[in-house]
């Protein structure tokens, strides 16, 4: 598992196969192959930037697959200040950056817990947490909803004086359902730190909160960036929970109010293509900086150590 | 390590530890567990277990809760035609990422997994989708498959309407979520392979195996914990779909899936809660089985 995140070298000099003068050919047909599927991959991408550069008066004549006439960035501006994407993006930010943070607080403690400090059930409580990582969120959305209906908050919480449609309650539901995948990914992680640091400061009295904060936390560092990034990225991401959980329009986050660009009779798919590629850009933009925590992220859940 | 672990002084020695936290430590830990408990019971698992209670009433949120049984479990087989093209959908879906999206996944990996130039490259372009949502994915769909000036008709010359007719469309939306999954699949396996130890590949290659033979007889029975993994998440991914659909056209018209089904009877006109928690339970049922498989898997190879 930590191997994902070292990327060790491959150490085998025999690796690579003998260079053999047959294989040649295979290899160049391999790099043609992966090529196209690469071009095919980023082809629906390169697509949507195109079609949100074009009036949608030339596209409605000409189709995307077409040359264009003009190039335009209004369709940027339009989304930018008509469609108000900036608030969204905020709105976005309120819920996604507790979000993350809780999560990793949460699930760090939970998992220091149960990787260190040999309580009794702590297995069974893991299973249970990864467990409703797993659920589909349809499972359980339908009383989730009817529950946040019917807790009141004070108006300086929620101005929809409820736990529905607040900033609140969908934090409260992406730490919920993610902090599961959080505490399995921990544990895996917590358990290959050597035992004896933690032990070694537990006889000289340190006591749990100290071992946990000063001791155990920062050598899990790799770990938490990596989820941070995946945990940004999912609930960035978000879709069904502001659609479910979220009334007014102008609370929800960037991603499901990209479906406001979608007139009533009338879409302008040129329009949706500039704030789809916006609403994209954070992510991808992560996606870059951030690659080997993204991918360390994804393989920390699936690969154990 | 691990012999000492078990070895009875050490097991004593922890017992004697356990009594030996102070007043601080246990308020640290009822506080920290217990919110996380909390959280987690609030969450997920109270409102899962109520969706069990609920589908056996006919409750639409006003009205008083009166028990009705399994009526809402025949309605649902019998009275509601949506459910079985939903379940025909789901099962459509599961087949399509199992059966094309994994192991054209597991291919891509199995090819980047060599010295090549580019394959950073390759490996990028690959997962980019992952990281998009999947509610852009369903946008971005729109401008492939639109009838009148998509590319898909422009290249061909065609005159389908992709999206519209029900029954070409989940086909059509099945490409597009497979785009995502085939990246995802990929960096699991891809970091799933570089874990195998190359001593292995040698030996077979020492003993005259083809590439193809290495692969199939040697490698692929070592990865057995990552096909599990890979399995699960194609399952999940499958009974998850919602949000590429009803990005694209609220998941009607042929597009309905069990996960829109049940949000349909919440955000719908008609709030339906006994009837949408039944199908919620179908879901449930069938992701706990895959669930519990997964979890013995992992912990049975963890411990």
């Amino acid at each position: 598992m930590t191997s994902t995140l070292t990327e060790p070298a491959r150490t085998s000099p025999a690796a690579p196969p003998p260079p053999s003068r047959r294989v040649r050919p295979l290899r160049l047909l391999l790099h043609v192959f992966l090529f196209l599927v690469a071009l095919g991959w980023l082809a629906p991408l390169a697509l949507a930037v195109y079609a949100s550069l074009r009036p949608y008066e030339e596209t409605a004549r000409l189709g995307y697959f077409s040359l264009p006439e003009t190039l335009t960035l209004d369709y940027y501006s339009e989304a930018w200040t008509q469609a108000e994407l900036p608030k969204y993006y905020l709105n976005t930010l309120i819920i996604v950056i507790p979000g993350v943070v809780l999560t990793l607080a949460l699930a760090s403690f939970t998992a220091f817990t149960i990787a260190r400090l040999h309580l009794p059930g702590r297995w069974i409580l893991l299973v249970v947490f990864t467990a409703g990582n797993l659920l589909p969120p349809q499972v359980l959305i339908t009383p989730l909803y009817t529950i946040y209906t019917m807790i009141p908050l004070p108006w300086w919480m929620s101005d929809s004086l409820s736990l529905y449609d607040s900033y609140l309650g969908l934090i409260l539901v992406h730490v919920g359902f993610q902090f599961g995948f959080c505490v399995f990914v921990l544990v895996n992680f917590m358990s290959t730190i050597p035992e004896e640091i933690s032990e070694a400061a537990m006889v000289d009295g340190a006591g749990v909160w100290r071992r946990y904060w000063q001791l155990t936390l920062p050598l899990c560092r790799p770990a938490l960036a990596a989820l941070g990034t995946l945990q940004f990225t999912w609930m960035y991401n978000d879709f069904l929970w502001a659609l479910v959980l979220m009334s007014s329009g102008d609370k929800l986050p960037v991603t499901s109010a990209l479906n406001n660009l979608r007139g009533q009779f009338f879409t302008d798919y040129n329009l949706l293509a500039a704030g789809s590629v916006l609403v994209a850009l954070p992510t991808l933009i992560v996606f870059q900086m951030l690659h080997k925590q993204f991918v360390a992220g994804l393989t920390l859940g699936s690969t154990k150590g | 390590m691990t012999a000492l672990r078990d070895s009875p002084e050490v097991t004593a020695r922890r017992t004697r530890r356990a009594r030996r936290y102070s007043t601080r430590d246990v308020v640290v830990l009822v506080i920290g567990l217990g919110i996380a408990v909390l959280v987690d019971l609030a969450v997920v698992w109270g409102p899962t277990l109520a969706s069990v209670a609920l589908s056996g009433t006919d409750w639409n949120g006003i009205s008083e809760l009166r028990w009705i049984g399994g009526d809402n479990y025949r309605d649902l087989t019998t009275e509601y035609p949506p459910f079985w093209t939903a379940v025909r959908n789901n099962v459509l879906w599961l087949g399509f990422l199992g059966l094309v999206a994994t192991p054209f996944g597991l291919l891509c990996a199995v090819l980047l997994d060599r010295r090549l130039r580019m394959s950073r490259f390759y490996q990028s372009a690959l997962y980019m989708p992952v990281v998009l949502s999947l509610a852009v994915v369903g946008f971005i769909a729109q401008l492939v498959y639109s009838q009148d000036y998509g590319v898909l008709n422009a290249v061909t010359g065609m005159n389908t309407d992709w999206l519209g007719d029900p029954s070409i469309n989940i086909w059509v939306v099945m490409v597009a979520a497979a785009w995502r999954h085939v990246g995802y699949v990929m960096i699991i396996y891809l970091a799933g392979l570089k874990a195998v130890d190359p001593a292995l590949k040698e030996a077979a290659a020492i003993d005259g195996a083809s590439e193809r033979q290495a692969f199939f007889r040697v490698v692929f029975p070592v990865l057995r914990p990552i096909n599990v993994i890979v399995l699960v998440i194609t399952v999940i991914e499958a009974l998850r779909a919602f949000d590429i659909v009803y990005a694209i056209n609220k998941g009607r018209n042929g597009l309905e899936l069990l996960s829109v089904l049940v949000t349909e009877n919440i955000v719908g006109e008609a709030s339906r809660i006994g009837f949408g928690s039944a199908i919620a339970v179908v879901l449930l049922v069938i992701s706990l089985g895959f669930i519990v498989t997964y979890l013995t898997q992992v912990f049975k190879e963890g411990r």
